[in-house]
């Protein structure tokens, strides 16, 4: 079976402030770590060899540090890396993410299964993979808890807001992955040591013959206009009133904050 | 630190970290009332943290001494226990490594990388930092080596496969007629005797050892007879480096607790944080902990370039030692009161601490050590 | 094709065996905020086996249009029918924008009829407004909703955006109300390489502290073991566990698996409320990372307050039968 990882480096912490001089997200002391679903992901790929053998190749967009966690899904059991990495590349939205990851998977050819976790903790998207299901004309299956492979065909249960969906598709098919899918493994010393040694590919616009209007900047439709920090309640917000009166303002807001 | 680690040493550092958060820090309260946990080290053993320091040919992942040293520091920040033990594990295999025939190695060393602990033992009930006055002996017997004695406060005893004895083989030569022996649990004669009841370290097992005509091939002499006492102090400068890294990351997980505590307590209108005294006490810390990492890694460095050690270990152990005693000593104060209750964890780690002055060279003996080397040169 | 040619406002009605979901509504509400500005109509589609009474539900909560594909091929939601089905409405009638609620469904749709479009979606938006120059700005959150962004899809169409559920208001109904209902014919093709099982609602069961997504905790200040009784109700309500602080698992109310503090457990749920707990740093830290932490006191000086986004001073036996009784109204 041929797999490809799809995997994005993201900081290791979601509690990021902006610098308010440059406005643009303060990246200082920000350590660059797998994306905690791309995990599950990997975990799945790597399970899935076990089971049915074959190959996976873990591909990721990204700048040259992007190679750490590359090696590090290497380590974990992924026989292959790619980095697609070239200026011309750089500040695409998910289309043009996209459209270059699907070139890659093109290029690497007759591709089984493709794996992304639900969504990136930083960007919080989660757009990618159907993004990338389109371009290659596979079918989808998003938000997997469970997967099994069995005759050309993926059997999948897939997690919705009050429920558990059973799905069969045939493959090719792409996966996103959520937390509840698996636990992944620990990268053991040997990996570890194995993987340092690896060569990992890279590949730019060219390599992947990419349409210059569909990447990068000039392939990106949307465009971030400002970022700011939410006006955090730092202020407590006393309710007052009679119970009833407290009662309705709380669950009120707490409805609209999607807290309950 | 501008040390720089390897690309596998980075990588390394990081899933030790990652498995200490989440699968041995956890757990340090509870192996402090319970003792050891096999089912930690289980998932120790399946994600090869045993065989780091080990040739990939006996089934390690050939880490060198830096990678060790990242690894006991990594691991002592969630739980001194578990470093103790896997410094002693390491430190019985490292005599087979290092002085052990093709044989032995073969023999012994995949099974010390993958899957069973080893135990070093040379202390007695009458004789710890005076080695020399061991009296466990070994007599020859056609093939055999016949054991008797009684080895006292062995680290891992009771849950290793592979013990190293150190027994008398001549008794009138003093330390010159010490004989290190290979000897697998379970050999007749051969059994683990009380379990102590410790002040600290309590998620490592430490036990006696009882040996009562306990018979041991000749082929599990390792090195030659009276080569023992040399392979034991070699061991120990091995020892003492990870003995530093514990110290540092011990002192570290204190000072995290203190820093956090003394930035919230508020006392006189505003946090503890803003008094000197406070002040005073944890730039102590964190001056100690840099120092303690520095000596650590340089040290470990001149056992990874081949470079003889023996004084650079005792003053790394001397140092991080103490410098643990008196932070955690500090952490407890800065939490008043409730650095006095177990819930708050930093006399737990006061009590493991204190175990670093003693076992694997007294602060007194390492100060003799240090002393006579320096008068010397 | 000129971006000037693409006119509506276009809102996906996520329906499943034949019943909206609130969200559609929820959308309808936003899209004719959008109106006042825009000037554009207002089109839910729905893509559905048989319509039935929907399209009409639709007019009622603010739609002035609906397009209507009906086909046994779009009984069960499957992925590629229901793209192909919006791309071919898209490319016939040409909206400006598209909206779609941030749902399992919404979100394995949205993207992919992005991707046969071409154009900009933008996930899980909190705020939509169009803008001086006609073009709608999306505020949407990232990093965990540490940071907020303005997203713009300026140079294509049409602008996608998904919203969260519960972000906008749904229109009052009105009864039936007019508008056109245009019943599109559309060839779905078969898609017999995607099958749907079978779909299993949850049942709840029990669920550890630290992987709670609400949680009610309980103090000191509940006095009476009985009291815990509407709490423990309370946790119930909100779809949450119960949590104690180390007082009363010190006189064996509970038992410390459930404890919060420096000597139980650290949580960094959602939603926290406290009830009748003062504050203590040794219980702050183990939740004061919490979301959104709402706190009820007697005392109007109690620590807690200092942590809290909401407080409430007064009587937990006042106030916890009334925060019961809200939700059980907002639940039907």
């Amino acid at each position: 079976m041929k797999i490809v990882v799809c995997i994005k480096q993201v900081p290791d912490t979601v509690d990021v402030k902006i610098d308010p001089v440059t406005k643009n997200l303060d990246r200082t002391n920000i350590v660059g770590v797998i994306n905690p679903f791309d995990k599950n992901a990997i975990e799945e790929a790597v399970r899935l060899k076990e089971k049915h053998g074959g190959e996976i190749t873990v591909v990721s967009m990204g700048p040259p540090q992007t190679n750490e966690s590359l090696r590090e899904a290497l380590a974990l059991g992924c026989d292959n890396a790619i980095l697609l990495s070239a200026r011309e590349l750089g500040g695409a939205d998910t289309l043009a993410t996209g459209y270059t990851l699907s070139r890659a998977i093109e290029k690497i050819g007759a591709v089984d299964i493709v794996l992304f976790g639900s969504h990136a903790v930083d960007a919080d998207t989660g757009q990618t993979g159907p993004i990338v299901a389109e371009n290659l004309g596979y079918r989808q299956i998003t938000f997997v808890s469970k997967v099994e492979v069995e005759d050309g065909y993926v059997f999948a249960s897939r997690t919705l807001e009050n429920g558990v969906q059973k799905v069969k598709a045939k493959l090719p098919v792409v996966l996103t992955a959520t937390k509840e899918l698996n636990k992944p493994r620990y990268a053991t010393p040997i990996k570890i040591m194995k993987a340092a040694k690896k060569e990992i590919t890279v590949w730019n616009h060219l390599d992947l013959e990419c349409d210059m209007d569909r990447i990068g900047l000039k392939g990106s439709p949307t465009a971030v206009t400002e970022i700011f920090e939410p006006k955090r309640d730092n202020k407590i917000n006393m309710l007052k009133g009679s119970p009833e009166e407290i009662a309705k303002a709380l669950v009120n807001k707490l409805l609209a904050d999607k807290l309950l | 630190m501008l040390f720089e680690f390897t690309e596998e040493q980075k990588m390394i550092q990081k899933m030790v970290k990652e498995f200490t958060e989440n699968e041995i820090a956890p757990l340090d309260e509870k192996m402090d009332n319970e003792g050891f946990n096999y089912e930690l080290w289980d998932k120790i053993k399946e994600n090869g943290f045993l065989g780091i320091p080990f040739p990939e040919q006996y089934g390690g992942s050939g880490g060198d001494p830096i990678t060790s040293a990242i690894t006991i520091h990594e691991i002592a920040k969630g739980s001194a226990s578990v470093a103790l033990t896997l410094d002693a594990h390491w430190l019985a295999a490292d005599t087979i490594l290092h002085h052990g025939t093709e044989t032995q190695k073969e023999k012994y060393l995949y099974k010390a990388a993958t899957d069973t602990i080893f135990a070093f033992s040379l202390t007695e009930p009458m004789a710890g930092s005076d080695a020399a006055g061991i009296q466990s002996t070994a007599v020859l017997t056609g093939d055999e080596y016949v054991l008797n004695g009684t080895k006292a406060w062995c680290t891992n005893g009771g849950v290793s496969g592979v013990y190293i004895i150190l027994a008398k083989t001549d008794v009138n030569i003093g330390f010159k007629g010490i004989s290190a022996f290979i000897v697998e649990e379970g050999t007749p004669g051969f059994t683990v005797g009380k379990k102590e009841n410790k002040m600290g370290m309590r998620g490592s097992n430490t036990t006696e050892l009882v040996m009562n005509d306990v018979k041991v091939s000749k082929e599990n002499l390792l090195g030659k007879e009276g080569d023992g006492f040399k392979i034991a102090m070699i061991a120990l400068d091995g020892a003492r480096i990870s003995i530093g890294a514990i110290s540092a990351g011990l002192a570290e997980s204190a000072m995290k607790i203190a820093k956090n505590y003394a930035n919230q307590r508020v006392a006189f209108g505003k946090p503890i944080a803003k008094l000197q005294a406070i002040q005073f006490m944890i730039a102590n810390m964190a001056i100690g902990i840099r120092a303690t990492e520095l000596m650590t890694f340089d040290c470990a460095k001149m056992k990874a370039q081949g470079m003889r050690h023996t004084k650079d270990a005792a003053m790394v152990k001397v140092f991080g030692a103490e410098m643990a005693m008196q932070s955690c000593k500090d952490a407890i104060q800065i939490l008043g009161g409730n650095g006095y209750s177990k819930d708050y964890h930093v006399e737990r780690y006061l009590r493991d601490a204190k175990l670093l002055e003693i076992g694997e060279g007294a602060s007194e003996v390492l100060r003799m050590l240090v002393g006579t080397t320096e008068l010397n040169s | 094709m000129e971006l000037k040619d693409y006119k509506g406002i276009w809102i996906f009605a996520e329906q499943t065996n034949g019943v909206l979901s609130g969200v559609a509504f929820e959308l309808l509400s936003k899209a004719k905020e959008l109106k006042k500005t825009s000037g554009e109509d207002v089109v839910a589609i729905l893509l559905a086996d048989q319509a039935g009474d929907m399209p009409q539900k639709l007019l009622n909560r603010g739609a002035e249009k609906v397009i209507i594909v009906e086909s046994p091929e779009l009984k069960d939601y499957k992925t590629i029918p229901y793209a192909e089905a919006l791309y071919e409405l898209v490319g016939k009638y040409k909206p400006s924008i598209m909206l779609f609620g941030a749902t399992s469904m919404g979100k394995d749709l949205a993207p992919r009829a992005m991707a046969k479009l071409r154009t900009g979606l933008t996930a899980d938006c909190l705020d939509l407004d169009i803008d001086e120059n006609g073009i709608l700005v999306q505020t949407k959150p990232s990093y965990g909703g540490n940071i907020m962004c303005k997203i713009i899809c300026p140079n294509h169409r049409p602008q996608m955006a998904t919203v969260r559920p519960r972000t906008f208001d749904p229109l009052e109904e009105v009864e039936n109300a007019s508008g056109e209902i245009i019943r599109e014919a559309m060839k779905i093709e078969a898609e017999p390489d995607f099958e749907v099982i079978e779909t299993i609602p949850d049942v709840k069961e029990g669920v550890d502290i630290q992987d709670a997504a609400v949680i009610v905790s309980a103090g000191r200040g509940v006095t009476n073991k009985d009291d815990m009784k509407m709490i423990e109700e309370l946790a119930k309500a909100v779809g949450g566990v119960l949590a104690v602080t180390r007082p009363l698992v010190d006189v064996e109310w509970y038992g410390h698996d459930i404890q919060i503090g420096a000597s139980g457990k650290t949580v960094k749920p959602n939603l926290i409320i406290n009830v009748g707990i003062s504050g203590a740093i040794q219980y702050n830290v183990g939740m004061q990372k919490s979301k959104c932490i709402v706190s009820i006191n007697k005392n109007a000086n109690a620590d807690i307050f200092g942590i809290s986004h909401y407080g409430i001073v007064g009587d937990y036996k006042d106030i916890v039968p009334a925060l019961i009784e809200e939700i059980k109204k907002e639940q039907h």
